[in-house]
């Protein structure tokens, strides 16, 4: 099946073409924007985005496979980077990824998606807040000096009102 | 005039919600500087820089007027790049000063692109910053509205161009060749240098590479002048600096000081002393990339040329005896690096911080390079059994010879910035390893 970008996105990578001298710059934008429409970077997205600029599949595939926000898989509505680094390491952050795990009923050893599809949890590397460790960045918000009795909170939360990476394309 | 704690230039809208958009910005003094300096002459304006002792904020601590003296005089075209990659363990000060402050980050780009007639310029966000990437795309946009972008800069025929590039999720695209390649839209792995960006980079063309925070400063050193600037520092460092302050400490933050700070004042009058009225057991001093400080090196000032330098902190060693060569016999202290102190008390356990730094470079090598691809995997592996109480009796001297393997054998500095921790730590903490390994032995 042939896939095609909305005309939102459609214009948005028109103009992005607009700023560098060729289209291969774009591939990057392009990239989170197929993620965003289509949910997840199957084999006939990065097709679209290859015959969109004018790249060998092969390259986008390159390019696809190489950076850890990119995902090939289906992943839930929105996703919890829970930094687990030294900063957030030495004030309790792995406590915290493990109160997420049990709440949400996951572990981010067998992919950390939960069975609604409504959370994917990541363990990530620093997430630049390390001055409020331990923390977690749900698109773009953050939860700042977490404790894992908060992680229950944090979830209800995000479930009335969400925060999915995709709002930011 | 020495900075004194008082003294907040980057920082002086941390705070203020309104500067975030151009009229709360302009309402607080900002882009007074833009018309000054887009009068002067390019080389004028990197002849300031070169005085006011600016040094890279990024990790290498680069003079900064230096590095744009760099760009072939006859270069046709010429591209500034700000590097907002920040992903270095323990730094969190570029993205607070974007959300905060965009403006400055455009004014100085403007300031800086002049300089180095740099028209087409970007800056490269880390892909995991969304609300950073909104808070600048918005700010950019309304640049340009105002005339302080595009084809003529607020009338004066200049012409500048800012364009925010979000990157994917990648450690690797903050060194600064990685970042050129994930801008032109390849993987984010490094180029060898020579050549180097500002002889032939983005796009094939004369290129800086700048941090954040470094650029930041350029509309104070415009507006007060480069001896000024110098002024606030001392030696051959100007200005104060961000440092980002996480781990043990009882007030945890992201604080602007004078250059002559030391880590002791920090800690203690900075940041309330260690937390629960701990002691001190290590300092990272910049960045998980830096060999850490014991207790005993506190009272160096944070400073670039003091770390490298400074006989108070000792060597990093290869193995008892034998100190780490850094070429033509030079020891390794340690080096500010990106701002990033993390503190660690006395009842932290060292082999498993240790182990955690590992995961993340075995994590982030981009495969390129055999003693690293491999190198970084192995430290992980012989540090986590280590960590765990599993070690085996040969293990420091196995850790110790697998990171000299990879120092300085590399394509690009992650190598490195994987074998200096574990060398540092096993020199300063050679005691905390050897328990644990005595531990497994017992077992
Ligand atoms: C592995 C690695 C990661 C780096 N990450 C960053 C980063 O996130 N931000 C940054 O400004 N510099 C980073 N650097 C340093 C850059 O390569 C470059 O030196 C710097 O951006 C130059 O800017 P400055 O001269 O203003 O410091 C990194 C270097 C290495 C080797
Ligand atoms: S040193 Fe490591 S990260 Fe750098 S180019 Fe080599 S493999 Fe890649
Ligand atoms: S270490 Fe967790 S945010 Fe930096």
């Amino acid at each position: 099946m042939s896939l095609e970008f909305s005309a939102d996105a459609t214009k948005k990578i028109a103009a992005l073409c607009e700023r560098y001298p060729t289209k291969q710059p774009v591939v990057m934008a392009a990239l989170h924007l197929g993620q965003k429409e289509f949910g997840q970077l199957s084999d006939d997205v990065l097709r679209l985005v290859a015959r969109t600029l004018d790249l060998p599949y092969a390259h986008v595939y390159g390019v696809a496979t190489f950076y850890t926000m990119y995902r090939r898989e289906p992943s839930g509505v929105q996703t919890i980077r829970m930094c687990t680094n030294i900063s957030c390491m030495l004030r309790g952050g792995y406590d915290v990824l493990a109160a997420f795990e049990q709440k949400l009923g996951v572990s981010v050893k067998t992919g950390g998606t939960t069975t609604n599809k409504q959370f994917t949890l990541i363990e990530e590397e620093c997430i630049a807040a390390c001055a409020n460790a331990p923390c977690a960045v749900v698109g773009t918000k953050y939860y700042l000096d977490i404790t894992p009795d908060q992680v229950g909170r944090i979830i209800a939360e995000l479930e009335a009102q969400p925060h999915p990476e995709s709002e930011v394309v | 005039m020495p900075a004194d704690l008082g003294t907040k230039l980057v920082s002086m809208r941390f705070g203020n919600e309104d500067a975030k958009t151009l009229a709360g910005y302009e309402k607080a003094g900002g882009y007074a500087t833009l018309r000054k300096g887009l009068a002067m002459r390019p080389e004028d304006i990197t002849a300031e820089v070169k005085t006011s002792n600016l040094r890279g904020r990024g990790g290498a601590g680069f003079a900064t007027g230096v590095k744009w003296g760099f760009v072939p005089k006859d270069a046709k075209t010429v591209h500034l790049v700000v590097n907002a990659d920040e992903s270095e363990p323990g730094t969190c000060k570029d993205r607070e000063l974007m959300y905060w402050d965009p403006h400055l980050l455009i004014e100085g780009m403007i300031l800086s692109a002049h300089a180095l007639k740099a028209v087409h310029n970007y800056i490269y966000i880390r892909g995991e910053m969304m609300r950073e990437y909104l808070v600048l795309q918005h700010a950019v946009e309304e640049a340009y509205a105002r005339g302080y972008l595009g084809k003529n800069v607020v009338g004066t025929g200049i012409e500048c161009h800012i364009t925010v590039h979000r990157g994917a999720g990648a450690y690797i695209c903050g060194e600064e060749t990685a970042l050129l390649n994930s801008l032109e839209g390849l993987r984010g792995q490094p180029r060898l240098k020579p050549p180097f960006p500002a002889v032939k980079g983005l796009f094939g063309d004369p290129t800086i590479v700048n941090n954040v925070e470094t650029i930041m400063n350029v509309p104070f050193i415009i507006d007060k002048g480069g001896a000024w600037y110098a002024g606030l520092g001392t030696g051959r460092s100007g200005g104060t600096h961000l440092l980002c302050v996480s781990g043990h400490v009882e007030k945890p933050g992201v604080f602007e000081v004078p250059m002559t700070m030391t880590f002791r004042q920090l800690i203690d009058e900075v940041c309330g002393g260690v937390w629960k009225g701990r002691k001190v057991k290590a300092v990272i001093p910049g960045g998980v990339s830096m060999p850490p400080l014991d207790d005993s090196e506190l009272d160096v000032p944070i400073e670039f040329d003091a770390l490298q330098n400074d006989e108070r902190i000792k060597p990093v060693m290869v193995r008892p005896g034998q100190q780490f060569d850094l070429g033509g016999g030079r020891p390794l202290r340690t080096m500010a690096g990106s701002g990033g102190v993390v503190v660690l008390d006395d009842q932290c356990d060292i082999p498993k911080a240790v182990w955690r730094i590992m995961k993340f470079f075995a994590h982030e090598s981009c495969g390129q390079c055999t003693p690293c691809r491999e190198g970084t995997g192995w430290l992980e592996k012989v540090s986590r059994r280590v960590a765990d109480g599993n070690g085996k009796p040969d293990d420091i001297e196995l850790l110790s010879s697998i990171a000299h393997g990879i120092a300085g054998n590399t394509i690009c500095a992650l190598g490195d910035a994987a074998a200096w921790p574990m060398l540092g730590f096993i020199t300063k903490f050679r005691g905390d390893f050897e328990a644990k390994l005595k531990k497994a032995r017992a077992a």
